[in-house]
C-alpha cells in the first residue's frame, strides 16, 4: 500500500556521503594514535609552548569589562557592531588613512574570515559583471576555491610557490599576472600566505601592485594573520596599505580568529574601498541585502571583545604585546627546527623554514615522506607537506627534527 | 571608472527602517510595535535570569577557551536542541534517525536547509522545484530560498483577511494543486506575521494531503515555548508530522525563547528514515557550512547546551519562558478588553485567538500610516503589531489610537 512504500523510501537515498575534510581527517587520525610522542601539525590554531590553546589575557580582561556592563542581547544591525567595524577598518588601513577620513569605504562585520570571503564572493558574483574569473595564487587555502565557485565565480590561478626553492616564484607570478584579462579579480594573501608561509618582499609587492594596476584588476585581499605573521600589525598590513595608496580600490577580508585567539567566536570583517561616500552607501546597502538571507545579523560576543580591545588603550597595548609573543614563539620554533635538523646531521637546505612566515610551513616534504612521518613517527600533517608551526613546542621540536631527518636523509 | 558605479542603492529592510524611524522620533509618547523582540512591562529588553546565571558560570570556568567548534557545531547543543523540538523520548531520536546542524540563528538554519534541498532534495538540481511559503509569511523567507537558488517561490493561501483567521480550504486547495514533491515552509507555531496557527485537527488535514501528494515539510520553529508558554504544546505540529513518518527539516531559533537574539543561536534538525540517511545528509550539510561560515559561534550554543542539560537550569528556563509568554497573553487580553469597551468597530476576537509575539490587527495601510504619523505608534504596513511593545503604561494610548484610526480613517 502507498503508506508502506512512503515510509520505506527516503528523500535522501541518492545523497552521497561527502568526502571527509582533509584537515579534520588529520586530527581524527591523530586522536586515534596511541603513541605518546605523537604531534598534531595539521590544523591552524595557535598553541602555547605546552601545546595548549591560549586565551589571550587582553581577551579575558575585555570579557570581564563587558560582563560588568550588563548589556542586553538585542539584535545587532545587519552590518554588525558599529564600534567593531570602525576599529576593524582602522586596524587594517591605519587610523590616519585617507580612505577612512574621507569615508569612502564600507566595512561590515562577518562570520570570521570564511564568512567575509563568502559575502565578498557573493557581492562580486552579483555586482562585478565585468568578469567572472577569480585568480588565486598557486597554491592557496583549500577553502577559497569552493567558496568562490559556489558563489558563482570561476577559478583560475597564477604562479606563486616555487617548489624548487620552497620560496616565492616572483617572475612566474609577474608573468602570469601580466596576462590576466582586464577586470578579473585577483586574490592576494596580505601576509603569512596559507599554506606556504611564503610572502613577497616589499619591493616585490610594489612591482606586483604596478602590474596589477596596468592590468586593471580588482584586488581581493585576504588578511587572516595581521600581527600574527611578523609580530607587527603595521608591517603585516603594509601590502594592503600600499595597494590602496597606489590607487587600487581593494576589497578586503579580515579575520580575528588567530591574532586575537577568537576562533570559535567568529569575528571578521569585509571592507570595500569605494570611489566616494555615495558609492560606499550604495555598496553597503547591497551587502546588507546579501547578508540578511544568510544569517540576518552577526554574533555579538566576539565582536564586542575585539572592539573593546581595539578601543581601550591599555588593552590594545597589551594585545600588541601578546600578538607579538605568539608570532615570536612561532619564529623561535622555526629557528629551533632548523638548528635541530642541522644537529641531526641533515644536509638539506632548510632555509625556507625560517624564511617562511606565519603559522604554516611548507616543508617541501614529498607525499611518501609525509606518509613516513605519519606512520612511523606519529607526526601528523597534511599530504602537501604543510605543517602548523603552532603545534611545535620546545619540548617536541627535537623529536620533529629527528623524524624529518629520518624521512629525508 | 569605478567597478561599482552601477550598484544601485538597495531599499532598507522595512522592519529595521521602522525601528530607525522610531528611534529618531522625539515624541514622548511614541510606541514601537515593530521589530520582534521581547520587552518587559517597562518596555525594556530582558536578559533572562537563567541566561545571566549561565553566563556567569561560563565566565568563571577557566577550563573553557575560544577554540573552533566542529563544523556542524557543539554536539551537546545540537542534540539537546533537537530533543526540545522532538521531545526527549521521541521514537525518531531513539531510532537514531535524527541529526542536527548548529546554525547562525533561525535564519542560518533556514539557509543551510535551503542550500541542502536545492542540491539534494529531488535530484541534483532543485532550482525549479517549487517552494511554497504562506501568504503572508516572514519577509525574509523569500530571499533565503531565492538566494539558495530556488527560482519558483510561490505563496500558499493562509490568512483570510475577511474572517481574520486561517483560510484552511484555500491552504488545502493549494496543497492539492501543488506539483508533487513541492517544498512547503510551515510555521511550527506562532505564525509570523499573523499569529494564526492551524488547530490540531487542521494540522492533521494538512499532513494527510502532504503525505498523499509527496510534499516536503520544512518547519520554521522560531517561537517554541514563547507561543503558549509550554514547550510541548508549541511543538505539537512538528512532533505530529514526525509521528506520521514524514522526513522533515526543522529550523529552530533560540533568539526569542532564550532572549539570545544577538548570539545567533539556531539549530537545523533533520529527521530521516534511518541513521544512514541522516549521516549522509549531515555530511553534505557540513560541506555547505564549510563554504558559508566554516563553523558556528560558540558562546550562545554553550549557554543553551548547559541550560538544557542541567535539570535545575532547564526548569528555570521554562519558567522564564512562561513569564514572557504570560505577559504577552495578558497584553492580548487587555488590548481586546479596551477595544471592546471603547466600542471600536469591527471584531477583535482575533487579538486573543492569535498566538505568539505578533498580531495581525487587520488595520489597513492608511490606518497604519495614521498611527505612525499622527500617533507615533510604529507598526508594520501589514498591520502587524508586536504585542511585546505593549505595556500597562501605553496600552490605553494604543487602544485609543487604534480606535481613532479605525473610526477616522477608512
Amino acid at each position: 500500500n502507498s503508506f508502506s512504500s512512503y515510509i520505506n523510501l527516503s528523500w535522501w537515498s541518492e545523497v552521497q556521503m561527502g568526502p571527509p575534510d582533509p584537515i579534520l581527517g588529520v586530527t581524527e587520525a591523530f586522536r586515534r594514535d596511541t603513541n605518546p610522542k605523537k604531534m598534531n601539525l595539521g590544523v591552524g590554531a595557535y598553541r602555547d609552548d605546552q601545546g595548549k590553546p591560549y586565551v589571550l589575557n587582553c581577551v579575558r580582561k575585555a570579557e570581564a569589562q563587558i560582563a560588568a556592563k550588563k548589556m542586553d542581547k538585542e539584535y545587532l544591525p545587519i552590518g554588525g557592531l558599529g564600534d567593531f567595524t570602525k576599529a576593524c577598518a582602522q586596524l587594517a588601513l591605519g587610523p590616519d588613512n585617507e580612505v577612512l577620513k574621507s569615508g569612502r569605504s564600507v566595512t561590515v562585520q562577518t562570520i570570521s574570515g570564511t564568512g567575509s570571503l563568502r559575502v565578498g564572493a557573493n557581492f562580486l558574483a552579483r555586482f562585478h559583471n565585468a568578469a567572472r574569473d577569480v585568480y588565486l595564487p598557486k597554491p592557496s587555502w583549500g577553502n577559497h576555491t569552493p567558496i568562490f565557485r559556489d558563489a558563482g565565480m570561476q577559478l583560475k590561478a597564477y604562479a606563486y610557490y616555487d617548489p624548487k626553492t620552497c620560496g616565492f616564484d616572483f617572475n612566474g607570478a609577474l608573468d602570469d599576472i601580466s596576462k590576466i584579462p582586464e577586470k578579473s579579480v585577483i586574490l592576494l594573501h596580505a601576509c603569512a600566505h596559507n599554506p606556504t608561509g611564503v610572502d613577497p618582499r616589499p619591493e616585490q609587492w610594489k612591482e606586483m601592485a604596478s602590474v596589477i594596476k596596468k592590468r586593471n584588476l580588482l584586488v581581493f585581499f585576504d588578511m587572516a594573520y595581521q600581527g600574527f605573521a611578523s609580530g607587527d600589525i603595521d608591517r603585516d598590513a603594509w601590502a594592503v596599505r600600499h595597494f590602496i595608496e597606489q590607487g587600487h580600490n581593494v576589497v578586503l577580508s579580515q579575520s580575528f580568529a588567530k591574532n586575537m585567539g577568537l576562533y570559535g567566536e567568529r569575528v571578521g570583517g569585509f571592507t570595500v574601498v569605494c570611489k566616494d561616500t555615495e558609492e560606499a552607501k550604495r555598496v553597503e546597502s547591497q551587502l546588507k541585502i546579501l547578508i540578511r538571507p544568510m544569517y540576518s545579523n552577526p554574533p555579538m560576543n566576539g565582536a564586542r571583545i575585539a572592539s573593546t580591545i581595539l578601543a581601550t588603550p591599555e588593552l590594545y597595548k597589551e594585545w600588541l604585546v601578546e600578538v607579538k609573543s605568539m608570532a615570536d614563539r612561532i619564529i623561535k620554533m622555526r629557528e629551533m627546527l632548523v638548528s635541530n635538523l642541522k644537529k641531526e646531521g641533515s644536509t638539506h637546505n632548510w632555509q625556507h623554514v625560517t624564511d617562511q612566515i606565519g603559522m604554516f610551513c611548507f616543508t617541501g616534504l614529498k607525499p611518501e615522506q609525509v606518509e613516513c612521518l605519519i606512520n612511523e613517527y606519529s607526526v601528523y600533517m597534511t599530504k602537501d607537506g604543510r605543517i602548523s608551526m603552532a603545534g611545535v613546542t620546545s619540548g617536541n621540536v627535537a623529536y620533529l627534527a629527528h623524524a624529518i631527518h629520518a624521512a629525508t636523509k | 571608472m569605478s567597478l561599482f558605479r552601477e550598484v544601485p542603492l538597495a531599499a532598507p529592510v522595512a522592519v529595521f527602517k521602522l525601528t530607525a524611524d522610531f528611534r529618531e522620533d522625539p515624541a514622548p509618547n511614541k510606541v514601537n510595535l515593530g521589530v520582534g523582540a521581547y520587552r518587559t512591562d517597562e518596555g525594556k529588553p530582558w536578559v533572562l535570569p537563567v541566561v545571566k546565571k549561565v553566563e556567569k558560570m561560563i565566565a568563571e570556568d577557566n577550563s573553557l577557551n575560544h577554540e573552533y567548534l566542529p563544523i556542524l557545531g557543539l554536539p551537546e547543543f545540537r542534540s539537546s536542541a533537537s530533543k526540545i523540538a522532538l521531545g526527549e523520548d521521541s521514537p525518531a531520536i531513539l531510532e537514531k534517525r535524527v541529526g542536527a546542524v548548529q546554525c547562525l540563528g533561525g535564519t542560518g538554519a533556514l539557509k543551510i536547509g535551503a542550500e541542502f534541498l536545492r542540491r539534494w532534495y529531488n535530484g541534483n538540481d532543485n532550482t525549479k522545484t517549487p517552494i511554497y511559503v504562506s501568504a503572508p509569511t516572514w519577509e525574509n523567507h523569500n530571499a533565503v530560498f531565492a538566494n539558495a537558488g530556488f527560482e519558483d517561490i510561490r505563496p500558499y493561501k493562509y490568512w483570510d483577511a475577511q474572517k481574520r483567521g486561517l483560510d484552511l480550504s484555500g491552504f488545502l486547495g493549494d496543497l492539492e494543486s501543488a506539483p508533487e514533491y513541492s517544498i512547503f515552509v510551515l510555521h511550527a507555531c506562532a505564525h509570523n506575521p499573523t499569529g494564526t496557527d492551524p488547530s490540531h485537527d487542521e494540522w492533521k488535514q494538512i499532513a494527510e494531503v502532504m503525505k498523499r501528494r509527496s510534499l516536503f515539510a520544512f518547519f520554521d520553529s522560531a517561537y517554541q515555548g514563547f507561543a503558549s508558554g509550554n514547550l510541548e504544546k508549541d511543538a505539537w505540529a512538528v512532533r505530529f508530522f514526525v509521528s506520521q513518518g514524514f522526513e522533515i527539516l526543522c529550523a529552530q531559533s533560540f533568539s526569542k525563547n532564550f532572549g539570545l537574539y544577538n548570539e545567533r543561536v539556531g539549530n537545523l534538525t533533520v529527521v530521516a528514515k534511518d541513521e544512514d540517511n541522516v549521516n549522509r545528509v549531515l555530511s553534505q550539510m557540513e560541506k555547505i557550512v564549510r563554504i558559508t561560515w566554516s563553523n558556528p559561534p560558540s558562546q550562545g550554543a554553550r549557554l543553551v547546551a548547559i541550560t538544557l542539560t542541567t535539570p535545575e537550569l532547564f526548569n528555570e528556563w521554562k519558567d522564564n519562558v512562561k513569564t514572557m509568554a504570560d505577559r504577552v497573553l495578558l497584553m492580548r487580553a487587555e488590548l481586546k478588553a479596551r477595544l471592546l469597551s471603547l466600542g471600536t468597530p469591527g471584531t477583535w476576537e482575533h487579538i486573543t485567538q492569535q498566538i505568539g509575539m505578533f498580531s495581525f490587527t487587520g488595520l489597513n495601510p492608511k490606518q497604519v500610516e495614521y498611527l505612525v504619523k499622527e500617533k507615533h505608534i510604529y507598526l508594520m504596513a501589514s498591520g502587524r503589531i508586536n504585542m511585546c511593545g505593549l505595556t500597562t503604561k501605553n496600552i490605553d494610548y494604543v487602544a485609543e489610537s487604534i480606535h481613532e484610526a479605525v473610526t477616522r480613517v477608512q
